[in-house]
């Protein structure tokens, strides 16, 4: 079994990002320090020529079909969710230019770690094996572990990378448990072949539930889902800022990604025994994130807090288990992208050293003073609590429609009463905004860097929010993947 | 029969020192058990009609990687490691949870509902060059893939270990 220049084709963008990130990494070496902003130039140069490539692949002859033996599939799914990657990449590196330079981190493999971490990524949502699967699970997460500790004066950032990279390898341990069980029950790690083998109702023992519990276990880490929760405060405040809006966006997508692949492909016939699984932890999520978010003082662990919440969300459209289901996942991903870079735009823009920026009383009377400012976190706070009419609240209603056509209304009654509860701690910031008088002046970061990044966040989630059909209509031809 | 017997006795050995790791107080001496723990796994792996694997597993676990454990272990102030112990507030979690899985894995075991398919298959003996053709043949791209891990990590790590403030 030789490959052939078909699948070598069909991996061009995951080639373009892997051998960019190579590249970038001699070429940080010609690059002196004052000048780093070029490595994000030509970053951002790579993935969009990925995307591109994305895009040509789109009308290739082999799209759709598998290579490497099975171990790639270049299908709409996987597309739709490299294109949500790429934004997220290409926004938070956006995002991190000015940031670097304030934080003393300028060098030029915090953008080459993000490459990888991307190139991982992408490997996830094409994974069409188990074990292609894992391996993209490990090269998205190991760069995110070292940009989570990248402030190396930092103690928080040492901790949170720290209880990261540790509860990271323990849930990775866990997972690759379950791989294994379910390649010792059904003999293949491919997950149509897995398919295959459960179909047959012999196979279906204690042992699978086992298994599947323990793979639930490891993929509930990586989006952050309660009980495997316990890193991500710490991380998403240690972080450097625009690393914690790439962590929440970027690979929390591929996480559900590869979540949707795994259980409505390969596991598809055992759907009454993971539907249970992925059930608790999608409620325990948002009950937990949205209750414990009210108490936070520091906006980041307010938004990490929150990001559990919305996994939970989330989870509930992979439950559902239709293709409007996974659909409603996939925009739901796409617009989570938006409005949480937006927020964390917002964040790094009023950061000025020490640790300014980051409680939630220094937005106080903010509104007085820089009307745009405040207009732009108000819209992005609306739409993380997903209140009409923006993205947020699209994303929202297509999980509950596809809940309810699934006949689970009880649940999604639940999670509008948990999304009230989150409307209180986002609104609770839009009234300090604007209700109360500022207790000193603003100062804030300047880039067009930031400018470009809350163009665009702003732009997609309104837009997203007023006429949300188009992705929808691409989120639902992508969403076969049965 | 004579198989399984020395399963068995690898398999408890390994068991026993893996709970020496997270039980005995002195680093060293949990290092000194992860060996032993390894050790027993690569007897394992022999059982398993793999010894590639098994040489590979002494290699490179307990020739590489435990030697740099221990140098690690030699550079930290180990006196500091040895007094702190894990923090008492959540153990009544462990203790509740613990038994409960616990149970749920015998009555897996023992319900005889865990059957391995494709073992057989595997009682033939592997050869290298098995494993080589299916690693740059079958498995091309997840090893591909690795080598770019390699290299993130090995990345990530320098970017770690570099003092940059001074």
């Amino acid at each position: 079994m030789i490959f052939t220049i078909k699948d070598l084709l069909s991996i061009i963008p995951e080639l373009i990002i892997a051998g960019s990130a190579c590249v970038l990494l001699l070429v940080d070496l010609l690059i002196s320090k004052e000048r780093k902003a070029c490595m994000a130039v030509l970053s951002i140069l790579s993935v969009i020529a990925a995307g591109v490539a994305s895009y040509w692949l789109l009308g290739a002859d082999f799209m759709g079909a598998k290579s490497f033996a099975g171990m790639f599939e270049l299908d709409g799914f996987s597309t739709f969710f490299k294109f949500v990657f790429y934004t997220a990449t290409v926004l938070s590196i956006l995002l991190s230019f000015h940031y670097v330079k304030e934080e003393d981190i300028n060098l030029g493999e915090y953008y080459v770690l993000m490459l990888f971490s991307l190139s991982g990524m992408m490997v996830l949502a094409s994974g069409a094996d188990l074990l292609s699967i894992y391996v993209g699970l490990e090269l998205m997460s190991l760069p995110i572990y070292v940009l989570a500790g990248f402030l190396q004066n930092d103690v928080r950032s040492n901790e949170g990378a720290m209880k990261y990279v540790i509860l990271g390898a323990f849930s990775s341990g866990i997972l690759l448990y379950g791989i294994s069980m379910v390649y010792g029950l059904t003999g293949t790690t491919e997950l149509s072949g897995v398919a295959a083998a459960l179909s047959d109702s012999s196979v279906h023992v204690p042992a699978l539930s086992i298994a599947i519990v323990m793979m639930v276990a490891g993929f509930a880490f990586k989006v952050a889902g309660v009980p495997f929760h316990m890193w991500a405060p710490d991380a998403y405040e240690g972080a450097p800022t625009p690393i914690t809006g790439f962590m929440s966006a970027g690979p929390k997508a591929a996480a559900f990604a590869v979540m949707l692949r795994v259980f409505m492909e390969g596991l598809q016939p055992a759907y009454e025994q993971w539907m249970v699984m992925v059930g608790v932890v999608a409620v325990a999520s948002m009950a937990y994130g949205n209750f414990v978010a009210i108490s936070q003082k520091n906006i980041k662990r307010m938004l990490a807090y929150s990001s559990i919440g919305h996994a939970g969300y989330a989870l509930l459209g992979v439950m559902a288990g239709t293709e409007e289901g996974i659909a409603s996942v996939m925009f739901y991903m796409a617009v989570y992208v938006f409005m949480n870079l937006g927020a964390f735009g917002i964040i790094i823009m009023m950061r000025k050293g020490g640790q300014r920026g980051e409680l939630i009383e220094e937005y106080t009377g903010l509104a007085r003073s820089h009307r745009g400012v405040a207009l732009l976190m108000l819209i992005f706070l609306f739409s993380l609590a997903g209140i009409p009419p923006t993205a947020g609240f699209m994303g929202k209603f297509y999980i509950f429609m596809a809940l309810i056509h699934r006949g689970m209304v009880g649940l999604a009654i639940f999670a509008v009463l948990m999304s009230a509860v989150a409307a209180y701690f986002y609104i609770r910031i839009v009234m300090l905004m604007y209700m109360r008088e500022p207790a000193g002046e603003f100062e804030f970061a300047r880039s067009k860097g930031i400018y470009y990044a809350l163009f665009i966040t702003t732009v997609g989630t309104v837009l997203l929010g007023i006429c949300p059909g188009y992705l929808v209509k691409l989120a639902e031809m992508a969403s076969v993947i049965m | 029969m004579a198989e399984k017997f020395f399963f068995l006795m690898f398999a408890v050995v390994a068991v026993g020192s893996a709970l020496a790791v997270i039980s005995l107080k002195n680093p060293v001496h949990s290092a000194l058990s992860l060996i032993a723990c390894l050790l027993q796994v690569a007897a394992i792996f022999v059982l398993l009609r793999s010894p590639f694997l098994a040489v590979v597993q002494v290699f490179i676990y307990v020739g590489a990687v435990m030697v740099l454990f221990l140098f690690v272990v030699l550079v930290l102030n180990i006196k500091k490691a040895q007094l702190e112990t894990f923090p008492k507030g959540r153990r009544w979690f462990a203790y509740a949870i613990v038994p409960v899985v616990g149970i749920e894995f015998l009555a897996v075991i023992f319900g005889k509902s865990f059957t391995a398919t494709g073992y057989e298959a595997a009682v033939e003996e592997v050869k290298v060059a098995t494993l080589g053709r299916a690693l740059f043949t079958e498995y091309l791209f997840p090893f591909e893939v690795v080598s770019i891990l390699l290299l993130a990590a090995m990345v990530g790590a320098i970017i770690m270990a570099k003092k940059r403030w001074d």
